[in-house]
């Protein structure tokens, strides 16, 4: 349990519980921000640094700023006229923390016993690309196939459909 | 090289080593990394300062007047009282912003403007961080830079400032794909993601000729768009609508005064100047010599020389063109860079796999002007040009 | 307790506290935003055992990462657009409201 470690195990926690908690819908966006930032940086220490990279990219470049957008697009951002958490919080909260014992205790009980000395794999983005064009190679065009349906199709369910029949003949 | 030329290329490593054998062994590698950060962090924001007064009085002789020719001999001392001025504004802040983030809009944008340069290789030998993942360590944290717009849009409360950081993230993100497809072609070419392998695999010369990915047709059409999608990047004209000054004043840093917006303006020419490096880093060679007679004069010196030349062209293309609209810079993105982007990635490949000579340059630069042509013969089918009749005209 | 058993007590945390806000918050994205927590949590278990497990010159850890990441991505998109679109129908983002099929 390294310093490293814990460091950067308290700023997740504290982002994505903060991101979970807040009420200002915008400041658990940028909460969700930090936190993501910080499970980057984990990603790196484990020496996974094309995962860390992309998850930069990908979930704050991307992810974050468009749940900022649909917070500002539904007007969520206005204070909030109830409660923020729904009537089921009590149950909610229970799942959950019932769900971490359980997994807390699988953890424990199960890898405790050994402790893990191997010597940190490279993997270099070379190795990463090699492997995507040869063993992986079906699921990388399975994901264009993905990625492709969900532009078309978020495209299409966000548009406004009283203007789309507007356009439609004269400019 | 000779002895000596090889010592005055070297000269800021050889300093560095030197000053490292005053430090205890337990100290070197932070003081390694300070000792090679720390010139970066002077010379960049200097950059910065020179350029303010350049493109002042660049675009002041374009407008056909002076720039500011009274702080000092030809205004040279204007970005000092620029500072001064900065520092000692009052710093406004209103009072139903949200302080916090409002505060920390600017110094999250500057940091990520910082962060990136430790990627860029200055010289021979001389990069901060020679990471293997270097291009996407610049892409991830250059999308860091749009969280920040929004932060800053989002914080000043006002309708202004909200409205002007949509736009500019909408612009942003819509002129990002564009710039990474038009790098994976260099990629592609060089078979690496780190920037010194790149800048290593253009080091080399054939006669006099020097091996830039520019002097190749994937190589001019991936350097325009790499460019074209730069100048968006950054909110330059002719893409700053965001920042229009005279239409949403400041866009969305509208309600920063004082040292918070001289902030947000070093943050832009700082991405600017990334940008800029990274251009040169992928299209024209990083720090080699145009010609192979002129090996002698130090990589640094041709680094800066070549960044320079590229800023001029920023203040030159913001002289010139007037403001694109919001639907017209969108559709430019969409229906034409980003299909032209990918042709460019596809004439690439065929470049890489047909025999070298004069066929190969002949098929690829045939399929890239073809696709030039019909993609911006789409993108005008669309427009409906009326007769405009003003009705008070006499 | 081990290197591997603080990187998985850490994913299992983060796991709860997405169930928890995706069970317990009212605003519909923001039990998007908890969705995407435990996804991400997902991942960094796939890294730690990729890093402390048999075989890792395989990568298949990162590789599952990788797509995670992507599908991910992409289910925050759809699930987006549906939000904007149900909101521009009933006007709330309100789960407690938004409880009748009738359209």
């Amino acid at each position: 349990m390294t310093i490293s470690f814990l460091l950067l195990a308290a700023i997740t926690i504290i982002g994505t519980a903060a991101a979970m908690t807040l009420k200002n819908l915008v400041h658990c966006v940028l909460a969700l921000s930090l936190g993501l930032v910080g499970l980057a940086a984990l990603y790196m220490q484990l020496g996974a640094q094309f995962v860390g990279f992309t998850q930069i990219l990908v979930y704050v470049g991307a992810v974050a700023i468009l749940a900022a957008f649909a917070i500002m697009m539904t007007r969520s951002a206005d204070p909030a006229v109830s409660h923020v958490v729904s009537s089921f919080r009590a149950s909610g909260a229970l799942i959950a923390i019932l769900v971490f014992a359980v997994l807390a205790w699988a953890t424990i009980s199960g890898t405790s016993a050994q402790p893990i000395l191997t010597a940190a794999p490279e993997s270099s983005v070379g190795q990463v690309g090699a492997a995507l064009m040869h063993r992986f190679v079906l699921p990388l065009e399975v994901i264009g196939l993905l990625l492709t349906a969900a532009l078309i199709g978020a495209g299409i369910l966000a548009m406004d459909e009283h203007r789309g029949n507007q356009n439609r003949g004269t400019r | 090289m000779t002895g000596h030329l090889v010592t005055l290329d070297q000269i800021f490593v050889v300093i560095k080593h030197w000053l490292l054998g005053f430090v205890p062994g337990a100290l070197q590698p932070i003081s390694s990394a300070i000792l090679s950060v720390v010139p970066v962090v002077i010379a960049f924001p200097l950059l910065f300062a020179i350029t303010t007064v350049l493109e002042r009085k660049g675009l002041g002789r374009m407008q056909n007047r002076y720039g500011p020719n009274r702080a000092g001999w030809f205004g040279i001392l204007q970005p000092m009282a620029d500072g001064i001025k900065s520092l000692t504004k009052e710093d406004i802040v209103p009072k139903t912003a949200d302080q916090l983030v409002h505060f920390l809009a600017p110094v999250v944008m500057v940091i990520a403007s910082f962060l990136v340069y430790a990627v860029v290789p200055i010289g021979r030998n001389m990069v901060i961080a020679d990471l293997n993942a270097g291009v996407l360590f610049f892409f991830a944290i250059g999308s860091m830079v749009e969280l920040s717009v929004f932060m800053a849009g989002w914080s000043s409360h006002s309708k202004y400032s909200l409205l002007g950081a949509m736009r500019a993230i909408a612009q942003m993100i819509s002129y990002e794909m564009p710039l990474v497809l038009a790098s994976v072609v260099v990629i592609m070419a060089a078979g690496s993601l780190s920037t010194v392998t790149i800048v290593n695999m253009q080091a080399g010369y054939t006669g006099i000729w020097p091996h830039w990915y520019l002097f190749t047709p994937w190589g001019i059409i991936g350097f325009v768009i790499f460019m074209i999608a730069a100048t968006a990047e950054s909110n330059r004209c002719p893409f700053d609508m965001p920042e229009g000054e005279s239409e949403i004043i400041a866009g969305y840093f509208i309600e920063y005064s004082g040292f918070k917006f001289a902030l947000f303006f070093l943050a832009e020419y700082l991405g600017m100047f990334a940008t800029s490096a990274m251009a040169i880093t992928f299209f024209l060679g990083g720090w080699s010599a145009p010609f192979s007679f002129l090996t002698w004069i130090p990589s640094y010196f041709w680094f800066f020389a070549k960044l320079l030349t590229i800023i001029c062209a920023f203040i030159w293309v913001r002289g010139t063109l007037p403001r694109l609209r919001m639907d017209q810079l969108m559709n430019f993105a969409w229906k034409f860079m980003l299909p032209l982007s990918l042709i460019n990635i596809v004439g690439a490949g065929i470049w890489h796999f047909m025999p070298a000579g004069f066929t190969r340059w002949g098929v690829v630069s045939l399929l890239l002007a073809l696709s030039c042509v019909l993609l911006s013969r789409g993108l005008r089918r669309n427009k409906w040009f009326h007769v405009r009749t003003y009705r008070f005209a006499s | 307790m081990s290197q591997l058993s603080g990187y998985l007590l850490l994913s299992a945390f983060l796991f709860s506290i997405g169930l928890a806000g995706a069970l317990t918050r009212r605003n519909a994205i923001l039990v998007l935003i908890g969705i995407e927590l435990m996804l991400n949590a997902a991942n960094l278990n796939f890294i730690a055992f990729w890093r402390y497990g048999p075989h890792p010159e395989a990568l298949t850890g990162v590789m599952f990462a990788i797509f995670s990441i992507s599908v991910a991505a992409a289910e925050a998109a759809v699930g987006l657009s549906i939000i904007l679109a149900v909101y521009r129908h009933s006007r709330t983002t309100d789960l407690d409201k938004l409880n009748s099929m009738k359209g």
